[in-house]
């Protein structure tokens, strides 16, 4: 089997590595660098726990193969907070709502949200839902979540001055 | 009502555990990384049915990295069998199959390697030879003496066959007005977490102890998993702060557990044995009820239901494990909120060759719900009735709690017209009608579903005994510890993992609200099970009572301890002292006072001041017996299953699409009675989560099998779990009944909204289709069920 040499940069810090051609990018996230806050819940592209931003578009992490992210930008959900230890908005007011229960499609949903309030900053519960419809949660009813997207989109655009 | 009573509890609290998840920083089963770990990747049975001829691992074990390939029939020689919930002496179930294959997907020998991907390479180059033979799937077959017997030394598919008799049923269905019998049918789904089950067991044998990390929401996992392995109970230490995605009942992995302690031994490595989706969904024994329930009901002509007999035939597959106990749970509500006078129950669990079940949400309370539901709504049709009224009629009333029913339970509190009146208010129902009206006479399926679901809580084991006579179990405690250090810091200690219920916000919210201190600051940890005290687990939805019970003990006897050390240092009796918000101080005399703070440090650091015979330090315990628990069954069945009762009533509004069968979900409104909620942001969010699982069930779940017994289901591309675009925006009105038995009136809620879920859409559905003549009591009603039926009546 064929291995490739990559250069990878996620959450801003620059990777080398190299990866047996068959490899997934969520397997190399997960299992080669341990950035495990990015998850598997299908293997299949349907659930979208592995969500991850690719070159500023959310993408599915287990339908890639690592060596196809050569060259490329990430962000990871651990890579969402302005600073280290910290929430951005988005986590923030997930945790308001209390947008989870098991926390295990959090990180995905994360990215379909962020990547929704990157292109519409004041999305409709309609756009929210859209943007979050490749996304499975089995705890939540996504209430909370439409909510907290809601919220947050307030917050950013400076609606709600308690955020 | 709740308001201003509480300090914290009930109030808008920010989960505690959420932030972790927040941040990608959580620690689920497949983020444990041990040094020198090795991989397991699993063979599974391509047949529903076969013997097993030969298992030939050569070419497998000769690829580089393979570590060892093991059979079944090596692993049954090395451990115990698992136990299964019935008497059934002749039943034997090991985690792989030796000499019989029993379902498709059943794990038969397992490679472990270096990475999973070797070892999936492997486990495709282990050649099994199998003779098939011929397989059962159909329920009713299986009820045939004739049929080929699945677990031949057992000597029947029959695992449990038992019919109860509660009251006059034969009087009140002879002296009945009229009488009604239908076929409702549950099929097969499950709770499907999003994260798959997971282990990691890695084995010291300096200390001769075998560490295990799971996924697991199970009671008595750590001594079964001991017991199997031919440990000592003290020679498994299972670690509870793994954070677990979902569960919902089913993370029961206690076959994954043995396999992966029994390689762990056997190559003195660590070993991860993580799930991938196929494993789950066809090998992962976790599907859940797929039952046929026979209906009759027996009413008079003004629409009182005197009696039931219900005839429930569930197909556990192909072992049985506790699925016939979820057979059993329902006999604690098995009227529903109503008041019947009578009611005969006939259980039956048979196995066929399909992947086992797991307890899933509700225990078997959700298909019961449903059958009651329909069968209520049959009547007022019958009847010509109103369904509301006609339920209004039959509930029973908030004066007559507590409320006994024919099978033994008591009912402890409730006001079911009261948060009934509000579903509808907040429908609103009038509007509804019109908006159905208007769909109708556009040429629209439009219906209204409006039901009332009870939801048991406080998780109790008194099914056990009911189902199995040698099983005298009559506790299903639950612990919790805390201590407070020198400074006042305070930690709670918790003896089990959690699946997204918020327990530590749970646990530090009560402390919190008794010992008056910010739940912000309080600590929650999770001990080990060889540090913990005994817990069941997060099981029918009983945290909210027994952890929220436990902790509210320990709290109060730490108060009472700090408290006699301030009386000592005041100098006044205990009973003189009075506690607000961190102090201490002389009733009366309210400057004679001592701070939290002061007082720990007292119990730390001077015992001489300490009262006489008190132990130093600042810590307590307390192990809380289920309320109600304690009492084995009456000889004719009668017990009392779970202390508290939930209740929820749903309206819910639904179209039908005429060709394509979709149904479309226009308005969702649960009323919610669960008694205090500890912290509302969490009970909401469940309740939530178990409508979008209730829809799921009622109209696109479905673990399909063909007549070979093949699963057609597997993937997330053919089982269908509810997406954003299925859920509706769904509305929660909140009703506070206290419960009596609770340390703060609080009862279970973890099950709420998907015991209500599916029998409200199914009344929805059939209210629906009723200008065509069409009853369908069938889940899941997929888009082609539906449109298939609808077409054969519109031709
Ligand atoms: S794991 Fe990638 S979509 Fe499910
Ligand atoms: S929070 Fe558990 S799956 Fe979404």
């Amino acid at each position: 089997m064929s291995s490739h040499a990559i250069t990878v940069t996620i959450n801003g810090r620059v990777y080398r590595a190299t990866v047996p051609a068959r490899m997934t990018l969520v397997d190399f996230l997960r299992d080669e660098l341990r950035l495990t806050g990015t998850h598997v819940g299908c293997e299949h592209g349907v659930c979208g726990a592995c969500s991850i931003m690719f070159e500023g578009r959310p993408i599915r992490s287990c339908l890639m193969f690592a060596a196809q992210a050569d060259g490329a930008s990430i962000t990871t959900v651990e890579g969402l907070a302005p600073e280290p230890g910290g929430l951005s908005v988005l986590q923030d007011s997930f945790w308001e709502t209390h947008a989870l229960q098991c926390g295990y499609c959090t990180p995905g949903m994360l990215i379909a949200a962020h990547a929704l309030l990157m292109r519409i900053p004041n999305p409709t519960d309609e756009e929210i839902r859209e943007a979050i419809s490749g996304n499975l949660c089995r705890c939540t009813g996504y209430k909370q979540i439409v909510d907290a997207v809601k919220l947050a989109a307030e917050r950013l655009s400076g609606k709600n001055q308690n955020g | 009502m709740a308001e201003a009573k509480f300090r914290y509890i009930a109030t808008k609290r920010r989960p505690k555990e959420d932030r972790r998840f927040l941040a990608g920083a959580a620690q689920f089963v497949a983020d444990i990384n041990l040094q020198g770990m090795l991989h397991a990747a699993l063979v599974a049975s391509p047949y529903s049915f076969a013997r097993i001829k030969s298992i030939d691992a050569k070419v497998a074990l000769a690829l580089p990295g393979v570590h060892a390939v093991v059979t079944g029939a090596e692993l049954a020689a090395a451990t115990e069998p698992m136990m299964s919930g019935l008497d059934a002496p002749k039943l034997f179930r090991w985690p792989m199959a030796h000499q019989m294959a029993r379902y498709a997907g059943e794990w038969v020998a397992v490679v472990v390697a270096d990475t999973r991907a070797i070892a999936e390479d492997a486990a495709e180059l282990v050649e099994v030879d199998y003779e098939p033979l011929t397989p059962v799937t159909d329920p009713e077959a299986a009820l045939d003496p004739a049929s080929p017997a699945i677990h031949p030394e057992h000597g029947s598919n029959i695992l449990f066959r038992k019919k109860w008799t509660w009251g006059p049923v034969a009087e009140d269905f002879a002296g009945a007005d009229r009488r009604l019998a239908f076929r409702a049918r549950w099929h097969r789904s499950s709770t499907v977490p999003i994260e798959t089950f997971g282990v990691v067991a890695s084995w010291d044998h300096a200390r001769q102890l075998l560490d295990v990390w799971a996924s697991i929401q199970m009671p008595k996992y750590p001594d079964q998993l001991a017991r199997a392995l031919r440990l000592p109970g003290n020679g498994v230490r299972v670690h509870f702060d793994v954070d677990v995605g979902g569960s919902y009942g089913v993370k029961r992995g206690l076959k994954h557990s043995i396999l992966a302690g029994f390689l762990a031994r056997k190559l003195d490595a660590p070993v991860r044995l993580i799930e991938d989706r196929l494993d789950n969904m066809r090998g992962g024994d976790a599907q859940g009820p797929d039952r046929i329930f026979d209906m009759e009901v027996a009413f008079t002509n003004a629409g009182v239901i005197r009696a039931l007999k219900i005839r429930a035939l569930d197909d556990c597959g192909a072992h049985a494990g506790r699925a016939p106990l979820q057979l059993g749970k329902p006999v604690g509500a098995i009227c529903g909120p109503y008041r019947v006078n009578s009611v005969e129950y006939e259980a039956i669990s048979v196995t066929t060759n399909k992947t086992p079940q797991e307890a899933v949400r509700g225990f078997g309370q959700a298909p019961t719900n449903f059958a009651l539901e329909n069968a209520v709504d049959r009547v007022a049709s019958a009847l010509g009735m109103d369904r509301i009224a006609l339920r209004r009629l039959n509930l029973i009333r908030a004066d007559e709690f507590p409320y006994t029913i024919p099978s033994g339970s008591a009912y402890d509190s409730g006001d079911y017209h009261a948060v009934l009146d509000k579903a509808l208010a907040a429908g609103p129902y009038d509007a509804l009608i019109v908006r159905r009206d208007a769909a109708r006479a556009a040429g629209k399926l439009a219906g209204i579903g409006v039901v009332t679901c009870l939801e048991p809580s406080g998780g109790n084991s008194s099914f056990e005994p009911l189902f199995n006579p040698k099983n005298d179990t009559t506790t299903w405690m639950e612990a919790c510890s805390i201590k407070v250090d020198a400074a006042g810091s305070i930690t709670v200690s918790m003896n089990t993992t959690s699946s997204g219920q918020g327990h530590e916000t749970l646990a530090s919210t009560v402390v919190g609200e008794v010992l008056e201190r910010d739940p912000e600051t309080i600590r929650v940890v999770r001990a080990d099970s060889l540090s913990a005290l005994p817990s069941n687990s997060p099981v029918g939805s009983r945290m909210a009572i027994m952890l929220g019970g436990a902790a509210a003990g320990a709290a109060k006897k730490i108060k009472e301890t700090a408290a006699a050390i301030a009386a000592k240092k005041l100098g006044v009796a205990p009973a003189e002292i009075d506690y607000a918000d961190g102090v201490f101080s002389v009733r009366g005399e309210p400057g004679k006072k001592l701070t939290w703070q002061a007082v720990c440090e007292t119990a730390h650091r001077r015992f001489h001041e300490l009262p006489d015979g008190m132990e130093p330090g600042l810590q307590a315990f307390h192990v809380l017996e289920v309320p109600t628990g304690g009492t084995l069954p009456t000889a004719d069945g009668r017990v009392q299953m779970y202390p508290c009762y939930s209740f929820e009533s749903h309206v819910v509004y639904a179209e039908v699409d005429r060709v394509t069968g979709q149904v479309t979900l226009g308005r969702y409104v649960v009323g919610h009675d669960c008694g205090t909620m500890i912290n509302p942001d969490i009970v909401h969010g469940m309740t939530y989560g178990g409508v979008a699982h209730g829809i799921g069930a009622a109209l696109y779940e479905r673990f399909r099998y063909d007549d070979q017994g093949q699963l057609l289901s597997g993937t997330f591309m053919d089982y269908l779990i509810p997406s954003s675009h299925e859920v509706p925006d769904i509305a929660i009105v909140d009703h506070c009944t206290p419960s009596p038995l609770t340390a703060f009136g609080q009862k279970g809620s973890g099950e709420a909204g998907y015991l209500g879920g599916p029998a409200a859409i199914s009344c929805a559905v059939n209210d629906a289709l009723a200008p065509l003549g069409i009853f369908l009591a069938e889940l899941p009603m997929t888009p082609g069920l539906l449109g298939d039926l609808i077409a054969t009546k519109q031709k």
